[in-house]
C-alpha cells in the first residue's frame, strides 16, 4: 500500500507534457511550483527549526537554517567538557583543537588526542568553532511542565468545539429561513446579516466588552464563544447552498405531513452537509486562531487559550523566543492536522458552495 | 379516498392573473386530468388543491370539508413531482416510510405498509438503495410508492412521466392505470401530453390561460369539442380549420371564392365561421364525389398508415389521414373527401355551433 502511495508519488513528480520529452514548458512549470512550496512551506519549516534551536542560536548573526550548537568534547585532566575548535596553526596546518579558556583576544587550546602536550596559545580570529545540528527538545519540554499549557489547550479545545457546534447551529437556522420561507423583509433582513461583515471587531470590541461585562460573563470561557456565534459569512455561506436544494424537496417532505422543524433537521441539514462541513472547518481555524477578543474578555490564567497563553512568554521587556516559538508549533499542530485530515472536503466543499 | 370541489378558484402572482374562476367537481375515486398548453396554469392549479400555493380567491372542499386555509400537510394528500422528489440521502425504505413515520404509526404498521407497498411497485429488491442508485422508471415507482403508502384522500401528479424515454412512458402509463383501478382512488393528474390525458382519465379538464375550456369524458372532448382550443388541443396531428363566409346554398366559402365546401348537416349558421375536421375524417376520393382538391407537399409513410399534408386552392393548409401505405406523391393534386358526419362547426368567438 505504502509502496504503491511512493510510486505514485513519484511517478507524479515526473510527469511531463508529453511523455518522456522535458519541454521549456515543463521547467517552467517546476519551477513555479517549486516556488510556490517554497513560499509555502519555508516559513513553516523555519518556524519548526528555529523552535529548536537554543536560544544563543536563535540570536546569531547571520541566522543559520539548521538549529546548530557548539559541539564539545571531554578531555582528561579538565572537568567541563570543552569547546571544539577548528584551528589555523602558524605553520599553516589546520586542527582540531578543544579550548581550556579565553582571555582577550587570546585563547588557550589543548589538542584532545593528546592532553598531556602543552596548551598553545591561538589568537582568536586563528579559530573557528565546531558546530554540530543538535534539537533543544528542551524548549518544548520545559514550557510543559512549567507553562500550563494542558489547561490553556484544554480551554481552546473548549471554546473552539462549543463555539463550532453553536455557529453551525444558529447559521443553519438563519440561513434555513433565509433560504427556505418566503417573508416580508426577507431580503433587508439578508442584506443586514452581510452588513455586518463591513463593521471591522475593532469597532464593536468595547460595545460588546460592555455588554460581556453587563452579563457578568468576564473571565468565562463563554465570553469568548457567545459573542462571535452568529457569523454573517458562515449564514451566507450555507444560505446560498440551501439555495441550490431542488424546492420540490421541501415541498415533498410537507406533503410527507413533516413539520418545519423536521423538514429542516432531516432534509435539509443532511444535504447541506458539504457547506456544512466548510464552515465548520472555517469556524475552526477562527476560534483556534482568535486573540484580540480574548485578550479583551480573558485576564485570569485560569481561562487563557493557547493564543493569549502563548502572550505571556512575550513580555515587557524580553521575550523568551525558544519557548514562544516551540509553544507556537504546538498550537498550529492541531489545526494542520484538522486540514490534512478535511482537505478533501474542504476543497470539495468550497467547489461545491461556490465560494473562493 | 374523496371528493374535490373547487369554486371560483383565482389565483395571481403579483399582477400576473395565473387562475381565473375555476369551478370544477371531481367525484370520489375518479382519475381526472388537467391538460393544456405550458403556461395554461394547470401546474399551478394542481399545486393550490395540493396546499403549496395559497389561493387568492375561491374555496377549496375535500370531502366536504372546506380545506382553503390549511397547510398541505394536514390536507392529508400526496403528490408524486415531476422531479420525482426523493429525497436523495435516504434509502428506498426510509424514502417511503418517511410520511409514516411523521404520521407516528407504530414500526410494525409502518414496516407492513412499505413492504405491500414495494411489492405492489416490484421495489422489494432495491429497498436498501439510495435513490442515486435506481434508473429512471425505478425512481418513478419509489415516488409512486411513497405517494401509494400513504393512503391518501386524493393522489396528485405533477407531469409525472415526462422525465422518462418513450417506450418506459409508455409502460408506466399502462401501470398508472391498472393502479387506478387496483386501488380506486381520487387521482388527479397534470400533463401537456395528450395521450396520457386520453389514456389515463375518466374525464379530461382543458385548461387554457386560466380558465377551464372544457370537462368531459375523452370521447366526449375528441368527439364534441366546446370550441375551436379543444378542438386544435385534442387529437393528433390536429384538427383542420377552413375559415370563410357561409355563402349561398348553405356552403362555407373562402374569402378568395375559391373553395367550396359543406357546412354539417342540420347547423344554421351565418356570417364567419371556422369549419373544423380532423385529419383522420378526410379520405381521397374519386374526382366526382371530391369536395376539394389538395394540392400534396409532404407524405409521411407510417407503415400502418399515411399522413398527407397539403393545401387547399386558396392557401389553406390541411392534413388527411390514409390507410394505404402510399396513397399519393408529392406535387400531385388529389380530390379528397370530407365526412359529413365528422364536420365541426364555429362561430366568429370560437364557439362550436351544434345542429
Amino acid at each position: 500500500m505504502n509502496r504503491i502511495a511512493m510510486s505514485r508519488a513519484a511517478s507524479l513528480l515526473r510527469q511531463t507534457r508529453r511523455p518522456g520529452r522535458l519541454g521549456w514548458t515543463d521547467i517552467l512549470s517546476y519551477a513555479y511550483l517549486a516556488l510556490g512550496v517554497v513560499l509555502m512551506f519555508g516559513p513553516v519549516l523555519w518556524l519548526v527549526l528555529s523552535s529548536l534551536k537554543t536560544p544563543a542560536a536563535l540570536l546569531e548573526f547571520p541566522p543559520s537554517f539548521l538549529p546548530l550548537t557548539q559541539k564539545t568534547i571531554s578531555v582528561p585532566g579538565h572537568t567541563q567538557p570543552l569547546e571544539l575548535h577548528r584551528v589555523r596553526l602558524p605553520d599553516g596546518s589546520v586542527k582540531e583543537l578543544a579550548q581550556i579558556r579565553r582571555i582577550g583576544i587570546q585563547a588557550t587550546m589543548i589538542d584532545p588526542a593528546n592532553p598531556a602536550a602543552p596548551a598553545i596559545r591561538v589568537p582568536i580570529e586563528a579559530r573557528e568553532p565546531v558546530r554540530e545540528v543538535a534539537f533543544a527538545w528542551s524548549n518544548y519540554t520545559e514550557p510543559l511542565k512549567q507553562f500550563a499549557f494542558g489547561r490553556y489547550f484544554a480551554n481552546s479545545l473548549f471554546v473552539t468545539l462549543v463555539a463550532t457546534i453553536i455557529t453551525l447551529l444558529i447559521n443553519s437556522m438563519a440561513a434555513y429561513a433565509l433560504a427556505i420561507y418566503e417573508f416580508r423583509g426577507k431580503n433587508a433582513a439578508l442584506l443586514m446579516v452581510i452588513g455586518t461583515l463591513m463593521i471591522p471587531i475593532t469597532i464593536v470590541l468595547v460595545p460588546v466588552f460592555l455588554v460581556v461585562t453587563e452579563l457578568g460573563l468576564n473571565n468565562s470561557l463563554w465570553a469568548v464563544i457567545l459573542p462571535g456565534a452568529a457569523t454573517p459569512t458562515g449564514v451566507f455561506l450555507l444560505r446560498q447552498y440551501m439555495l441550490t436544494l431542488p424546492r420540490d424537496l421541501i415541498e415533498a417532505a410537507r406533503m410527507d405531513k413533516a413539520s418545519e422543524w423536521q423538514i429542516y433537521s432531516r432534509i435539509v441539514m443532511p444535504l447541506t452537509l458539504p457547506a456544512l462541513a466548510v464552515l465548520a472547518i472555517f469556524s475552526i481555524m477562527w476560534r483556534w486562531n482568535e486573540f484580540l477578543w480574548p485578550l479583551a474578555v480573558l485576564t485570569k490564567s485560569e481561562v487563557y487559550t493557547l493564543q493569549i497563553g502563548l502572550n505571556a512568554f512575550q513580555g515587557e521587556l524580553q521575550t523568551q523566543w525558544h519557548y514562544l516559538l516551540a509553544m507556537t508549533v504546538m498550537t498550529l499542530a492541531p489545526v494542520a492536522l484538522v486540514f490534512v485530515f478535511l482537505q478533501r472536503f474542504i476543497t470539495t466543499g468550497i467547489a461545491n458552495t461556490g465560494m473562493k | 379516498m374523496a371528493g374535490l370541489v373547487l369554486t371560483g378558484i383565482g389565483k395571481s402572482f403579483g399582477p400576473v392573473e395565473v387562475l381565473r374562476g375555476i369551478d370544477l367537481d371531481v367525484a370520489d375515486g375518479e382519475f381526472v386530468v388537467f391538460v393544456g398548453p405550458s403556461g395554461c396554469g394547470k401546474s399551478t392549479l394542481l399545486r393550490v388543491i395540493a396546499g403549496l400555493e395559497e389561493v387568492t380567491s375561491g374555496t377549496i372542499r375535500i370531502d366536504g370539508q372546506d380545506v382553503t386555509t390549511e397547510r398541505a400537510a394536514e390536507r392529508g394528500l400526496a403528490m408524486v413531482f415531476q422531479s420525482y422528489a426523493l429525497y436523495p440521502h435516504m434509502s428506498v425504505y426510509r424514502n417511503i416510510a418517511f410520511a409514516l413515520e411523521n404520521m407516528r404509526l407504530p414500526r410494525e404498521e409502518i414496516e407492513a405498509r412499505v413492504r405491500r407497498a414495494a411489492t405492489m411497485l416490484r421495489l422489494t429488491e432495491y429497498l436498501d438503495r439510495k435513490p442515486g442508485a435506481l434508473s429512471g422508471g425505478q425512481r418513478q415507482r419509489v415516488a409512486i410508492g411513497r405517494a401509494v403508502v400513504r393512503d391518501p384522500k386524493i393522489f396528485l401528479f405533477d407531469e409525472p412521466l415526462s422525465n422518462l424515454d418513450a417506450e418506459l412512458r409508455v409502460a408506466t402509463r399502462k401501470e398508472l392505470a391498472s393502479l387506478h383501478a387496483e386501488i380506486g382512488g381520487t387521482m388527479i393528474y397534470v400533463t401537456h401530453d395528450q395521450v396520457e390525458a386520453m389514456t389515463l382519465a375518466n374525464r379530461i379538464v382543458v385548461l387554457n390561460k386560466g380558465r377551464i375550456e372544457q370537462v368531459g369524458t375523452p370521447l366526449e372532448l375528441y368527439n364534441r369539442p366546446a370550441n375551436l382550443f379543444v378542438a386544435g388541443f385534442i387529437g393528433s396531428p390536429r384538427m383542420n380549420f377552413i375559415r370563410g363566409q357561409v355563402g349561398a346554398g348553405g356552403k362555407l366559402v373562402t374569402p378568395d371564392g375559391k373553395v367550396s365546401l359543406p357546412l354539417p348537416p342540420g347547423t344554421v349558421a351565418t356570417g364567419e365561421v371556422t369549419l373544423g375536421i380532423r385529419p383522420e375524417h378526410v379520405a381521397p376520393c374519386s374526382a366526382a364525389e371530391a369536395d376539394a382538391r389538395i394540392a400534396v407537399e409532404l407524405v409521411e409513410q407510417l407503415g400502418s398508415e399515411s399522413y398527407l399534408y397539403g393545401t387547399l386552392a386558396d392557401g389553406t393548409a390541411l392534413t388527411l389521414r390514409s390507410p394505404l401505405e402510399d396513397p399519393a406523391r408529392r406535387g400531385e393534386d388529389v380530390p379528397v373527401r370530407f365526412d359529413p358526419a365528422r364536420l365541426h362547426l364555429f362561430d366568429a368567438a370560437g364557439l362550436a355551433i351544434r345542429p
